[in-house]
């Protein structure tokens, strides 16, 4: 995967969403539990069917529509201030470089915010602030484009907490 | 130990370019680790890659460092920008006994070829490693290539940590002989989110970082914050953390770096104290002398990064008017017939 050339984020919602982190938190943390565990089986029979694109678009849409989601396939926009870190022009995924200028901008781009500007707001408005300082593994590039929902509940079922 | 740390040759074996005994504790076999861990204030310096194939120019930029610094920084495309690449230097220093640093930027490598030059630059004798994300594309003077960022510097760092600790590759694959490496990270406490900034070198550490370098710093109350926050943290004796010195040529100058060079932040009365002196270049040399020795006293500091990029005399002759180095004479490499 490359990094895309200097574009203006697609999405007017993401600032709101970092504004609004602790209430997207919340929501993430229920649909979590209720929806993604508790329906696990039904989500893991999705995979490969017709149905897994129709979960795919859905996850595009809502989640390009708040965050400017670039579906990576492994979301990490709960230990990154509901910023998506793939919105950085360099895709990192474990904080800022080092060039953010002095007004917040992005070093490439300064008619943009930071990715990870915003993400340090949005993440002390969450309740969980600590996620923040994990460890990203590097990013699973043969993952670009599927539904990071599916992975999870994938990856859980790997776990054998089924 | 002996009793004069005369010249630190005891930090060098018979032949210049065979690494070091291992020391019990020590991740790598080379100079600049012993340096610190013998609580040491280190000096390490830049040096500009040339835009050729000659050997001999590498030697010759190496050789104004001689006896004053205790590493060599090789950039990998600062700026990104073109030059003779970071491990290429680094082997041909270890040949005759420098101890180089090792610059791997993200920007120009994925995962396959960082951990193959991972292992080819430990063969061949590089002990030092710094991984950085490195700069965009557009910065420098070819913005038409692709960027990769596969990694970041953090994953980067822990990557190679896997590597020389759990003795595999990411993939899980054994490697039979480990690099040595004692691995660097870089460090910018003057851009935002300030409060951020040491929760990430933090992360640093945990994955991995055993030193840091960091950016340009020309505002001493603002190091002193965050290295506060460092040594409440106890951070400072987790790793490392050297601080980035450079002269100034004079006012304008500051101005177009401040513009144009990312994440460098010069504060306006640095500028103003610059652009009111007789002789400019003076001037900024003997800024960057001050706050040397200021930054000497800030606790948590364990040493120095000089960056004068194409003023590397310059560089030398502030490591020596600063006397930063207390008397202690770093390793020289000993030309033939003259030892
Ligand atoms: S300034 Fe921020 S958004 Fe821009 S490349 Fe650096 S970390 Fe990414």
């Amino acid at each position: 995967m490359t990094v895309r050339p200097p574009v203006r984020p697609r999405s007017g919602l993401r600032r709101w969403s970092v504004r609004h982190a602790r209430l997207l938190e919340w929501l993430y943390e229920h649909f979590e539990t209720i929806l993604l565990r508790g329906l696990r089986p039904l989500w893991n029979a999705l995979r490969g069917t017709r149905a897994e694109k129709g979960v795919i678009v859905v996850e595009q849409g809502v989640k390009g529509l708040l965050f400017d989601c670039r579906m990576c396939g492994s979301c990490v926009l709960i230990a990154t201030g509901m910023s998506c870190p793939m919105t950085c022009l360099k895709g990192l995924r474990n904080g800022p470089c080092g060039g953010v200028r002095a007004d917040g901008s992005c070093e490439l781009d300064a008619e943009q915010p930071c990715a990870w500007v915003l993400a340090w707001d949005g993440n002390q408005r969450m309740r969980r602030n600590e996620r923040i300082a994990g460890l990203q593994a590097p990013l699973d590039h043969s993952r670009r484009g599927t539904s990071s929902w599916l992975n999870k509940a994938a990856e859980w079922a790997d776990d054998g907490s089924h | 130990m002996t009793a004069a740390t005369d010249g630190d040759q005891q930090d060098s074996g018979r032949d210049p370019g065979a690494p070091l005994p291992p020391l019990p504790g020590h991740s790598s076999r080379g100079r600049l680790e012993r340096v610190l861990r013998r609580g040491e204030f280190a000096v390490t310096a830049e040096m500009d890659p040339p835009d050729s194939a000659d050997a001999d120019e590498v030697y010759q930029r190496a050789a104004v460092f001689d006896g004053w610094v205790d590493a060599i920084n090789a950039t990998d495309g600062a700026g990104a920008n073109c030059h003779m690449s970071s491990v290429a230097i680094c082997a041909l220093l270890t040949r005759v006994g420098y101890a180089p640093v090792f610059q791997i930027s993200c920007r120009d490598h994925n995962r396959i070829a960082i951990q193959g030059n991972v292992l080819g630059a430990a063969a061949m004798g590089v002990g030092n490693i710094l991984c950085l994300t490195g700069d965009g594309v557009e910065v420098g003077d070819q913005p038409q290539a692709k960027p990769v960022f596969d990694l970041d510097g953090i994953s980067l760092l822990e990557t190679i940590r896997i590597m020389r600790d759990e003795k595999r590759f990411l993939s899980g694959r054994k490697i039979a002989s480990p690099p040595e490496v004692f691995l660097g990270a870089a460090i910018n406490p003057f851009a935002p989110p300030v409060d951020y900034r040491p929760l990430r070198l933090a992360k640093k550490i945990a994955a991995g970082a055993q030193f840091v370098q960091s950016q340009y710093c020309f505002d001493l109350p603002m190091l002193r914050d965050y290295m506060k926050r460092a040594v409440d943290q106890g951070l400072h004796e987790e790793c490392f953390i050297l601080i980035g010195v450079g002269p100034l040529a004079s006012a304008r100058a500051a101005r177009w770096i401040r513009e144009h060079v990312p994440g460098v932040h010069i504060p306006e009365a640095v500028i103003d104290r610059l652009a009111g002196a007789q002789d400019q270049i003076r001037e900024g040399r003997d800024l960057c002398i001050e706050l040397i020795q200021q930054i000497r006293e800030v606790e948590g500091v364990a040493g120095i990064h000089v960056m004068a990029y194409r003023r590397e005399r310059l560089a030398v002759e502030i490591i020596e008017k600063s006397a930063v180095l207390g008397g202690r004479r770093p390793w020289k490499r000993q030309q033939a017939g003259q030892a």
